[in-house]
């Protein structure tokens, strides 16, 4: 017989137009990209454990879904019963027709309506051992893996707090098209294939068979063209996917494919809007799983979540003030299923936003004959430290530091004892790149003078542009990680009680430069650390971040209330952090003691020294004590 | 124990509405939770405006208690209750306490100057607060640094704790300003030849004869005042302080070197006020301050019948104005226990 | 120039509110509510970590221009390091950061 029906062509003209279409999206995609990262992307191509590594991921992420089984079991459930049950359907599918054609080669059609093609051919329903009754059990189990996904998903638009998700977003039109189009394809083929095996009597499995049966039984006419319309309706609905799969949300499955490709490859997110980016906006899936991550609900602010931004990039609409209404600290692009780099993409919108504005630093060049601006020379010095701007509003943390050092008998030179060069990650958060990049100069030179071998900082702003800007050939510590050095090498030892700590995570310090264990360390050292519900890498925002510009104070207010509530959950005696900025945000609405790290250390040191160093006039009572007292 | 009424807060306002009460011929019991009477009054040397002695207040008011009034010092409220019109207070030491109508002057707390740290309060030697101040001066010593030089130079910062956002106090706590004048001239009687800096926002010298005595302060004793807010500052190796603050006035940015800095620190809400108000389901305002039953007509009342407020548990206050409002609230206690109660 | 912003106290360079353009000001108010907050204390100023090497003084500058002052503005608001200092010591709870970035945006869009 021909293996050919007209019905075939919804489904067969959506799929050339769907493969076409990703096809030039990716053609294009990759043809833009920069030169540099097109470098990359051939050199991969040609490398096959950068293609398995991508494969791997291919399969793990965009199959199995296991960054949302992490996120919860139930998503992670529902994705995977789409993505791997459809994947399985197509690939036993596949296998099954060779079976039937006795050829490798089918048309693509073939193996998914092969149940109409073999309609005729009668097989014995309890033939459950034979090679075409395992594959008939096989496909109707993945049949019914999908379907239940499908459950799953209606149910999720009612119910989204079962999935773990409080908020998700809107659908556009040719989402919702292309919505119910997925969403009928497989109780569509449900139908198709059992209707025929009910009319015919036989080629359906445990579920097909006995469902076709009844369905014949129930349909008060008996004729193949109800089995021919429903297989019609099968092809269209699938048409109707292919077809709306490029201009929906669902673009985001094969997009997501070529990004993790990308990555694999060693390409990164630029400074500048690049092809890159345009993949990361496409491969948005649009689930909102960054909106509850959002700290900036909390504040009441709905319409500047990640998800919300990348809208607007994806369809050229970006209100100014939506790419400035963000803390930027990271929460979304940890929890994002697709890896998308949430805080690079508002970045360059920033970027964008004020490449037309110039800055003047001409201030700060050297007098004429001197080295620097400064009055005096920086002193020489094995270690540079350097406080960070915010930390002048905490002088606790640079006596403790300057304590810690001299007791170690560290020779150090405090770069911002007085005046400071900022650092430059605050001008980058406003997007004005260029004129960091003149404050790093600066700050280079004068670190150059001293001729530290380590420069130590105690403001995880400053310390994570020095990493990540500043290609200085000396060894770059933020004050957690120095003071662990000390301990390790025995310069310094604690005496003393041991407090309940929790220590609050900050955003540079953690998510943005993967320090999580230095301070953890340190803290056994002198204390003991009680659990935060949401920390390490899932740790909350202080609410002070600077990379927010468009809130106010109050809504700032509220958002450290909410950290305070997770921190303090625990009832430690005091909240430990390792930033001036969180301290002093957190200090103003704590009803215990916030400290850094670093005086908690200076605390620590056995007494006789740290009275010495300080000379200090009140060190009866602690402050936490006072609290504890009332 | 059965009373007819509990102040609970032996500070100048419970000891004068304690007073009037025994006068008006009230059978009235006070709580303290210190072991002496007093509150913040009897830490103070002289007062504002007049420099009277803190003392002769105290005195005075003293003996309006002296008889009739069951005083119970070291007598923390642990639990308080009411039922039925009946208020049982529970205090931690002693028998329980049943009261026809109970005032509440639980008063206020001076404010942490340590969350103020830029201002290097617990962190540098030579910054000490107003009541510190207060205190040397009270018990007669030498105002010296923490290295027992004689200051030459000393700077007092307004409005520490108070209208400030940063520490989630935006009130005036209104007696800082006319205190930083009072003390201004005090140092300056004491140490002829130390110099003195206020630094303000405003001044507020809302009362009678707080203006004057900013004039005196001027004329009279050449006290300086810098119109700026203190941003930050820094410890000198020789202990002195580095003051930063604009100099708002001239539009550029000062830096001072002082050998001792004062700070006047605000009110907050006491946690004793809090604690109280929570047993009673009282409400509070934003400012943390217990609110009355009506900011006008029922000032001293709350939404329980028989409870009744009274001085800077309602917000900052000055001596004069909570001893007017103690007397006050005796006389609203009266008419209650009497039935007449303005409804 | 700018080095004299705002020092010269002549009876030739009172403010002229009546005449002065103030669409930046109108600009700024409107975008950033909290700088109406202001009260003028001046710790923005003092702890300006720009202020510590140059006359650059943001309370000044941003008074001025609600007054309708801004010759000047241009020259000096390019001086902000952004470290964001000002906004940590308000009093107020301005949003100093976003009143920087505000002006600029102002003076990019208005002249």
């Amino acid at each position: 017989m021909i293996n050919f029906n007209l019905f075939v062509l919804p489904f067969f003209l959506g799929l050339i137009y769907v493969v076409i279409a990703i096809g030039k999206s990716w053609y294009r995609w990759v043809r833009k990209l920069p030169a540099i990262d097109k470098v990359r992307f051939i050199s991969g191509i040609r490398s096959p454990g950068q293609i398995f590594g991508a494969l791997k991921e291919v399969f793990l992420e965009g199959l199995i879904h296991r960054r949302m089984w992490k996120q919860n079991p139930l998503l992670g459930y529902m994705h995977m019963s789409f993505a791997l049950g459809w994947f399985l359907l197509i690939v036993f599918g596949n296998i099954e027709s060779r079976f039937y054609s006795g050829t490798h080669l089918n048309a693509p059609y073939y193996p998914i309506f092969l149940k109409f093609f073999i309609h005729d051919r009668l097989v014995i329903f309890f033939e459950v051992f034979s090679v075409p009754g395992i594959f008939r059990f096989l496909m109707d189990f993945l049949l019914l893996f999908v379907l239940s996904g499908l459950v799953l998903a209606l149910i999720k638009r009612q119910k989204s707090n079962w999935f773990g998700m409080k908020r998700t977003t809107a659908f556009q039109l040719t989402d919702i098209v292309s919505l119910g189009s997925l969403w009928l394809i497989f109780p569509m083929r449900l139908l198709a294939e059992s209707y025929t095996a009910g009319y015919y009597g036989s080629g359906g499995g445990f579920l097909t068979q006995p469902l076709g049966n009844l369905l014949v039984w129930i349909v008060p006419f008996r004729d193949d063209f109800v089995a021919y319309g429903l297989w019609w309706g099968y092809s269209l609905v699938l048409g109707i996917f292919f077809i709306t799969l490029p201009y929906s949300r669902y673009m985001h499955i094969p997009t997501e494919i070529l990004l993790i490709f990308f990555r694999h490859f060693g390409i990164q997110p630029g400074k500048w809007y690049s092809s890159f980016s345009d993949v990361e906006v496409q491969a948005c899936s649009r689930c909102g799983v960054c909106i509850d991550v959002c700290q900036l609900n909390e504040a009441g602010i709905h319409d500047s979540q990640a998800v919300y931004f990348i809208r607007g990039v994806r369809d050229k609409y970006v209100p100014e003030e939506i790419s400035r209404k963000c803390l930027v600290c990271g929460r979304c692009q940890e929890a994002c299923p697709v890896g998308i780099s949430t805080d690079s993409l508002r970045l360059i919108k920033r970027r964008e936003l004020v490449s037309g504005q110039a800055s003047d630093f001409s201030y700060l060049a050297p007098r004429p004959g001197a080295a620097s601006r400064f009055d005096e020379p920086p002193r020489q010095g094995e270690v540079a430290y350097f406080a960070g701007c915010m930390s002048h509003l905490t002088p606790s943390i640079i006596r403790a530091m300057k304590g810690i050092m001299e007791h170690a008998g560290v020779s150090f030179t405090h770069l911002d004892a007085d005046k400071s060069i900022c650092c430059g990650r605050p001008l980058k958060l406003a997007g004005k790149d260029r004129q960091a990049n003149e404050l790093i100069e600066f700050n280079k030179k004068l670190i150059r003078l001293t001729g530290a071998k380590t420069l130590v900082t105690s403001c995880p702003i400053c310390y994570r542009v020095f990493r990540e800007e500043y290609n200085i050939p000396i060894r770059i510590q933020h004050h957690t990680q120095f003071i662990l050095d000390l301990v390790k090498t025995g310069k310094i030892s604690f005496e003393g009680d041991y407090k309940k700590v929790a220590y609050h995570d900050p955003c540079d310090l953690g998510r943005g430069s993967g320090v999580y264990e230095a301070p953890r360390d340190l803290i056994g050292h002198f204390a003991i650390s009680v659990p935060v519900s949401q920390e390490a890498n899932k740790a909350l925002c202080c609410g002070g971040s600077l990379g927010m510009f468009e809130a106010s104070q109050g809504q700032r207010n509220t958002m450290t209330a909410g950290v305070l509530n997770i921190l303090l959950q625990a009832q430690p005696d005091v909240l430990a952090t390792a930033c001036p900025l969180c301290k002093k945000t957190l200090e103003k609405q704590s009803p215990v003691a916030v400290k850094d790290i670093a005086e908690l250390v200076y605390e620590s040191l056995p007494k006789t020294v740290c009275c010495s160093v300080s000379g200090q006039s009140h060190p009866a009572k602690s402050y936490e004590d006072e609290l504890i007292s009332v | 124990m059965n009373r007819q009424v509990a102040v609970i807060g032996a500070g100048i306002t419970g000891m004068t509405a304690a007073g009037a009460l025994s006068e008006l011929g009230i059978d009235v019991i006070l709580l303290e939770k210190e072991e002496h009477t007093g509150g913040h009054v009897k830490n103070w040397d002289r007062l504002f405006p007049s420099r009277r002695p803190a003392k002769e207040v105290l005195d005075f008011t003293g003996k309006s208690m002296a008889t009739g009034v069951d005083i119970r010092c070291g007598s923390a409220v642990e639990s308080i209750g009411h039922n039925k019109g009946i208020f049982t207070i529970r205090p931690v030491k002693g028998e329980p306490v049943n009261a026809m109508s109970v005032v509440l002057a639980t008063g206020y707390d001076l404010f942490d100057a340590r969350k103020k740290e830029e201002y290097g309060y617990g962190i540098y030697d030579n910054v000490i607060t107003s009541a510190e101040l207060e205190t040397i001066f009270s018990e007669g010593k030498k105002l010296t640094t923490h290295q027992g030089t004689t200051p030459q130079r000393i700077g007092i910062i307004h409005c520490v704790g108070s209208r400030d956002e940063k520490v989630g106090n935006l009130y005036c706590s209104k007696v800082c300003c006319v205190t930083g004048v009072k003390q201004a001239i005090e140092i300056r009687e004491m140490l002829p030849g130390c110099e003195v800096f206020s630094f303000y926002m405003d001044l507020r010298m809302y009362d009678r004869n707080f203006e004057e005595l900013y004039f005196e302060a001027q004329q009279k004793w050449g006290v300086s005042f810098i119109r700026g807010r203190l941003s930050e500052c820094a410890e000198n190796p020789d202990h002195s302080l580095v003051l930063k603050t604009e100099d708002t006035l001239t539009g550029r940015p000062l830096k001072m070197t002082v050998d001792m800095m004062i700070l006047l620190v605000g009110f907050v809400p006491s946690p004793e006020t809090v604690r109280i108000a929570r047993m009673l389901g009282l409400s509070s305002g934003p400012d943390g301050f217990l609110l009355p039953a009506d900011e006008h007509f029922h000032d001293n009342t709350t939404t329980i019948p028989g409870l009744f407020l009274a001085g800077a548990v309602k917000g900052p206050a000055c001596i004069v104005n909570s001893m007017a409002d103690a007397r006050a609230t005796a006389m609203q206690v009266k008419s209650y226990l009497n039935g007449e109660m303005l409804k | 120039m700018a080095k004299n912003f705002g020092y010269k106290i002549l009876p030739g360079e009172s403010i002229d509110f009546d005449r002065n353009d103030k669409l930046i000001a109108r600009y700024l108010v409107e975008h950033e509510p909290s700088i109406n907050l202001c009260i003028g204390c001046g710790s923005c100023t003092a702890t300006c970590s720009t202020g510590h090497f140059t006359d650059f003084n943001i309370r000044r500058m941003h008074t001025f221009i609600l007054r309708g002052e801004t010759k000047h503005i241009k020259k000096e608001i390019q001086k902000c390091m952004f470290c964001g200092k000002c906004q940590l010591v308000c009093p107020r709870g301005v949003n100093l950061r976003n009143v920087i970035l505000t002006i600029n945006r102002a003076i990019e869009h208005l002249g």
